[in-house]
């Protein structure tokens, strides 16, 4: 599996994700900058997170705009696998390849700390080493998490399976709508997701429920 | 009729003549200004008066502390480079470096809270990053006025929010802290901001320029007219009006400097530097004034070369901005243009501004005249030196605490878990990204953090400390305790210290009795660092921490680092599992004195004798701790400070909601003094820790074991810890509710 993982100014979050790609498939990721217009072949790509373009304007738009995410957006459509963490699933959102929005956290303050999540759908690339309903530690690291979605749009993630992750319901550390952590798109080959699984990836970090996500992808994809 | 384009005809600033009262605004006392006449020859002009005024400030010359920062230890084996450059750097093997300094922000964060902090968090960056070091942690060390004044819970807001707003987005965890709240800082909040980064041990980068011609490079941000006079402000006492000196604080914007950073690195990994300094406190000024006298050369810098983000700025603007984000170098000759690449990959500026001469002069030239022509030498090294006057502290005497009440445990123990200073700081490092770069093995709310040395299994140990209660009343003594602290934090982890930075917060040293308390805590300083093998190699004086003329508790924060080889056999400061045995080690002969027992407690407001500090127990105490976490033979250890035994026993008891059973009863002074130099220790194998502690001759004693849900002492006290927990959590969270 070729992973590439982009990489914006003011991505934070791409060398940590870079070394959990590495560590699942045996090779280092490309690292592409976000002003290139060419994308290698990948079978996943990442958005890491981090504060692209410092959040100016709103968070994840100006990267939305940057040359390479037209690469993205073309390669997601011919079915590469795309992973938005964070700030990239901010950069999603608003490059309209998943709905909704990320709002500023309901109590108005940063917040990073380890949350309590649920594996909604265990069917897709990224998560079929979890099981179905399964609780798992992963953090969460932002100031703008608050998933929001009118309800045509929430019942439609609902009904479809797209909720792929959701904080436990007394766990939900930013208000987001329906406890919603990540949701893909209809192919189920993009994921947003607020928490940080390449934080939660080795033992001496606190624990490794993250890890399934990248030795999945490995899984699912080569 | 005038062009637009065209500014309107002014006279040139230079052309102002000096009088008394410029002088005073400056910040110079009238035989300050004397000596700078006799060093110049001749009058100076208004350019070359603010460059003196800033390079002779006592934030940037250190002229009342100097002579007593010399005392302080600091070399050591281990020791790379010590103060003087822009962070201090030590081995820590295999070829790494750990770089590090602590910075104060005072003033500027009680004037604007939010950039104050944000840019104290990016200058202390910026001079770990100079060095040729990746920022791998920040830390903070921060003081508020007492929750009821009006002002707290605003000022805790802003500066939580503008560290974390800076180091969040820059990508550098912050991993821990502390914090203080005391009326003696209603009026000057303290900031302390540390960082720690790493580097190679032959790729360090220092600010000493050389080669005759060489280019001198600005990169980074514009100039605008933010901060001019920052360093004079930070020189100075506060009053009611201090608040309108808004404008001289500076904005930070760490999307910039995330780009700087990753432009430095990438520039650095070439050999094209020959040598770099950020533009800190003072600028364009003092940045060319320190990288020139330190290599003995001259500089001429040409303005009109400089970016500015703002119209018609003045020569005197332009080399006393303090915008953020801006660093100077020197390359050398001929790699101008693969060093603007880079910069201009990442979107910053460039531009040369300058070359080296072998004048020892610095020269300036702004809109075809020449602005400045003055001597290096005397701007970098010639400031003052003051000697002034102190008086001693005089000895505070001991408590009577016969009125402690020894029945009534439990209660003293609640109000300790939820008073100001012992309770949850949560709701504070939660707004930190202190998980960022995947290093963090121990975040906020251990005894140390731990930050693994990435792709090793090192790791460093980092703390900050100090008890400001205890330097005010025996300011010895608490220099002492505050070395002791951080030296006991690194060492209960398992990690063997290192060395230290400091940051010095004292009121206005013109005052006898504040010089006094300053150079006893640095007496007490030296004498622990010398002891335990913990020099100083960087560090900061932060003076005049006074509004209308009431002075802050002498507050010299230490920031401790240490080294664990082996990260594996690290311990936190968690019960984590039941019928474990549980030890002190150390005496407790119940010292109430400045303990938080009496403040919260008996409400007693007093000054008595702080407890006293054992400086040789202390390092046997360490290396003891140390070799049984060495050996894996204990699960936890905590050291015991503020609120003492029985509110560390409680702080064992929370993460896990692990209850334990102490077996004898004792008095209020045993449960809650806080005499120095004691460990809480847990393990599964009491006979051999009580053989080694028998063999070093140490005291060491058996206390109980661990199991249940609460914490309960011989038959008569049983206390919930579900409920510690909610009183400890919850103090912070309603406090910063309340409106």
């Amino acid at each position: 599996m070729q992973a590439s993982v982009i990489v914006f100014p003011g991505s934070n979050c791409d060398r940590d994700v870079a070394i959990c790609l590495e560590a699942a498939t045996g090779k280092k990721p490309n690292m592409v900058w976000h002003g290139d217009s060419d994308l290698p072949d990948s079978d996943v790509i990442v958005l890491p997170g981090g504060f692209s373009y410092g959040d100016y304007l709103r968070c994840g738009s100006m990267a939305a705009n940057s040359p390479i995410m037209k690469e993205v957006v073309l390669k997601a459509q011919k079915g590469a696998a795309v992973l938005g963490i964070c700030n990239g699933f901010q950069v999603l959102t608003e490059c309209g390849l998943l709905p909704g929005v990320l709002m500023r956290n309901a109590a108005l303050n940063f917040v990073c700390r380890n949350t309590r999540l649920i594996v909604d759908n265990n069917t897709t690339p990224f998560t079929g080493l979890y099981q179905q309903g399964e609780e798992v530690i992963i953090p969460v690291a932002h100031n703008e998490g608050n998933y929001f979605a009118d309800d045509e749009t929430l019942n439609e993630l609902s009904s479809e399976g797209r909720i792929v992750l959701s904080y436990a319901p007394d766990n939900n550390p930013n208000g987001a709508c329906r406890n919603i952590a990540g949701i893909c798109d209809s192919s189920g080959r993009v994921l947003g997701m607020m928490p940080h699984p390449e934080r939660r990836a080795e033992a001496a970090l606190g624990g490794e429920d993250g890890k399934r996500m990248f030795t999945g992808l490995v899984e699912a994809l080569s | 009729m005038n062009d637009d384009m065209t500014p309107p005809e002014t006279a040139h600033i230079n052309d102002t003549e000096i009088t008394p009262e410029i002088v005073v605004e400056h910040g110079l006392k009238p035989d300050e200004y004397e000596k700078i006449v006799a060093l110049m020859g001749r009058t100076p002009n208004m350019t070359e008066l603010g460059v003196f005024s800033v390079m002779w400030s006592e934030h940037c010359s250190y002229k009342s502390s100097r002579k007593w920062l010399k005392k302080l230890p600091v070399s050591g084996p281990q020791v790379i480079q010590g103060p003087g450059e822009n962070a201090g750097v030590i081995d820590i093997g295999d070829g790494y470096a750990a770089v590090f300094k602590m910075e104060s922000h005072n003033h500027p964060s009680f004037i604007e809270p939010y950039q104050g902090a944000a840019t104290g968090v990016g200058g202390i960056m910026r001079d770990v990053f100079t060095m040729g070091a990746r920022p791998v942690a920040n830390m903070n060390a921060l003081r508020f006025g007492d929750p009821s004044h009006p002002k707290t819970r605003h000022l805790v807001a802003g500066v939580v929010h503008g560290i974390g707003g800076y180091g969040n987005c820059i990508g550098v965890p912050t991993v821990g802290g502390e914090v203080n709240f005391d009326s003696c800082y209603n009026g000057n909040i303290l900031v302390n901001a540390m960082c720690v980064g790493l580097a190679r041990t032959d790729k360090i980068f220092y600010a000493a320029a050389t080669g005759i011609g060489a280019p001198v490079v600005y990169v980074g941000s514009k100039t605008g007219r933010d901060g001019i006079h920052g360093a004079t402000m930070a020189s100075a006492e506060f009053d009611d009006a201090s608040e309108e000196k808004r404008p001289t604080v500076q904005v930070g914007d760490p999307f910039t400097e995330k780009l700087l950073l990753e432009a430095c690195q990438e520039l650095m990994a070439s050999d094209a530097i020959i040598a770099i300094q950020d533009m800190g406190a003072a600028g364009l000024t003092s940045s060319s004034v320190e990288m020139a006298d330190k290599g003995g050369v001259g500089i001429v810098l040409d303005l009109d070369k400089v970016p500015c983000r703002e119209t018609h700025m003045t020569g005197y603007e332009m080399l006393l901005s303090e915008s953020q984000e801006r660093m100077l170098m020197v390359l050398k000759p001929g790699r101008e243009q693969e060093a603007e690449a880079i910069f201009l990959r990442w979107g910053l500026d460039f531009a040369v501004v300058g070359s080296l001469s072998d004048t020892g002069r610095m020269v300036v030239h702004h809109e075809g005249r020449m602005i400045a022509d003055m001597p290096l030498e005397p701007l970098a090294d010639g400031a003052p030196e003051y000697d002034r006057p102190f008086t001693p502290t005089p000895l505070a005497p001991l408590i009577d605490a016969s009125h402690a009440d020894d029945t009534n445990i439990t209660d003293a123990l609640k109000i300790l878990m939820g008073c100001s200073e012992i309770a949850s700081r949560r709701w504070i490092y939660e707004q930190y990204d202190s998980m960022v770069m995947g290093d963090t093995l121990a975040g906020p709310g251990g005894d140390a953090a731990l930050v693994r040395v990435h792709g090793t299994q090192k790791a460093l140990a980092i703390s900050t400390d100090v008890t400001p209660r205890y330097c005010l009343a025996q300011p010895v003594e608490g220099g002492k305790q505050a070395v002791a602290e951080a030296y006991r934090n690194i060492s209960a982890t398992g990690a063997t210290p290192l060395a230290i930075t400091n940051c010095l917060n004292f009121g206005n040293p013109e005052r006898p009795e504040i010089m006094g308390q300053f150079v006893e805590c640095l007496e007490g300083m030296g004498a622990a660092c010398e002891a335990l093998d913990f020099p100083v190699v960087s560090g900061n004086v932060s003076l005049y921490n006074e509004t209308n003329g009431q002075g802050i508790s002498p507050t010299p924060a230490i920031g401790g680092v240490g080294l664990i080889e082996n990260l594996e056999k690290a311990v936190g400061n968690a019960f984590t599992q039941a019928d474990r045995y549980i030890f002190v080690l150390g005496k407790t002969e119940g010292h109430l004195g400045c303990s938080l027992y009496q403040r919260f407690v008996l409400q007693d407001e007093a000054v008595y004798a702080p407890p006293s500090v054992n400086l040789e127990l202390e390092r046997k105490h360490g290396q003891f701790v140390r070799d049984l976490i060495d050996a894996g033979i204990v699960d936890a250890v905590h050291d015991v400070s503020d609120g003492g035994l029985l509110v560390a026993l409680a702080e064992m008891c929370l993460p896990h909601n692990l209850g334990c059973h102490i077996e004898d009863d004792n008095t209020a002074g045993f449960w809650f003094g806080e005499d120095q130099g004691r460990y809480v220790i847990v393990s599964a194998d009491p006979d051999k820790i009580l053989a080694q502690a028998n063999a070093s001759g140490l005291a060491l004693n058996y206390l109980g074991k661990t199991g249940g849900s609460e914490l309960t002492i011989a038959e008569r006290i049983h206390i919930c810890v579900k409920e510690l927990g909610a009183i400890h959590e919850n103090w912070l969270p309603d406090y910063m509710k309340t409106v």
